[in-house]
């Protein structure tokens, strides 16, 4: 399926049902990442139920250096 | 004690996290400032490269309260959306509003960093507003919830240290919340002036981030900061227009 990641088409595989599953396929399981999905701000407990389907828009934010 | 809405800090700096030469150096350089919040920026993450490094996470998070900007921001909307965006991430609850108007001055738009101010006070934020110097936005900055207003000493980055000492000392004089001078910071001498003026806390990041040694400016800083606020509790002599001497004129062996 082809959705969109931080403002680029991404081609993943059909297998990634969820935002979980999707953090996972890209090996950012483990860091402090924010996810958002059309527009809709997950808490870290939701991204487990959250599907994920073909077109989604999806941003992935992290903290950096800033004053 | 530096009390931001239910929190307490005994330190006073409040440390930026950009620019600095490596992590070892920030690493370092956080330690000795002594600081208890970190500001960060909310940015995409690199997802071509899950390995990158990450100060953050280099972090020991016990230690630190983490006080987010929505730096990048240029409209309420936005501001309110990255605000949202951090706190997700279920570290915080404090957010450093930045809506820069200006490209070239990176001034606050005042309007906007209003607006997102009271919109994120009732969503529960901690909210620090970073602002000009003008003591009737200020007002209404804490009229609208604000748990810290943040004016700023002169234009980020600039180094410029504090240009209009007087406004910010009507603003200090008025306020009910603390006032925290952020930007513009270039010296530990700026960070003195702000804190004799009555400032309850400095942010600064260019500053040290970019001096030449940034871990000795960060002790310079904190040093600076305690000096700037002992010397104000300790209430200065007046001014005068001609010498008094110290030593008595009386018993002078002739």
């Amino acid at each position: 399926m082809n959705i969109t990641i931080n403002g680029k088409m991404q081609t993943i595989p059909d297998t990634v049902g969820n935002v979980q599953q999707l953090l996972e396929y890209l090996r950012l399981a483990d860091r402090i990442v924010v996810v958002e999905i059309n527009r809709d701000i997950l808490q870290k407990e939701q991204h487990a139920a959250r599907s994920i389907t073909d077109g989604d828009t999806i941003e992935l934010v992290h903290f950096v250096g800033g004053g | 004690m530096l009390r931001i809405g239910p929190y307490e800090f005994s330190s006073r700096l409040l440390l930026g996290t950009g620019k600095f030469p490596d992590f070892d150096i920030q690493r370092r350089a956080v330690e000795v400032s002594e600081t208890e919040i970190l500001t960060f920026a909310v940015r995409r993450m690199n997802i071509y490269d899950p390995a990158q490094p990450n100060f953050l996470e280099q972090l020991d998070l016990q230690k630190y309260k983490l006080l987010p900007n929505t730096a990048g921001a240029s409209t309420a909307e936005e501001a309110v959306r990255i605000a949202r965006l951090a706190r997700a991430s279920g570290l915080c609850d404090m957010i450093k509003v930045e809506v820069i108007a200006d490209t070239k001055t990176l001034l606050p738009d005042p309007i906007a960093t209003l607006e997102a101010t009271r919109i994120l006070v009732e969503d529960g934020f901690i909210v620090l507003p970073y602002t000009n110097d003008d003591p009737v936005l200020a007002r209404h900055l804490q009229e609208a919830g604000a748990h810290a207003v943040m004016p700023g000493a002169s234009p980020i980055g600039s180094g410029q240290g504090i240009l209009n000492p007087l406004n910010l000392s009507i603003i200090i004089e008025e306020a009910t919340v603390p006032i925290i001078v952020d930007a513009g910071i270039g010296t530990p001498s700026d960070a003195v002036i702000a804190m004799e003026l009555g400032a309850d806390g400095v942010l600064l990041n260019t500053a040290v981030a970019g001096a030449k040694d940034p871990v000795k400016m960060a002790e310079a800083m904190m040093l600076a900061i305690k000096a700037g606020r002992l010397g104000y509790e300790a209430g200065r002599i007046p001014k005068k227009r001609y010498a008094q001497a110290s030593s008595p004129m009386e018993g002078m062996s002739k």
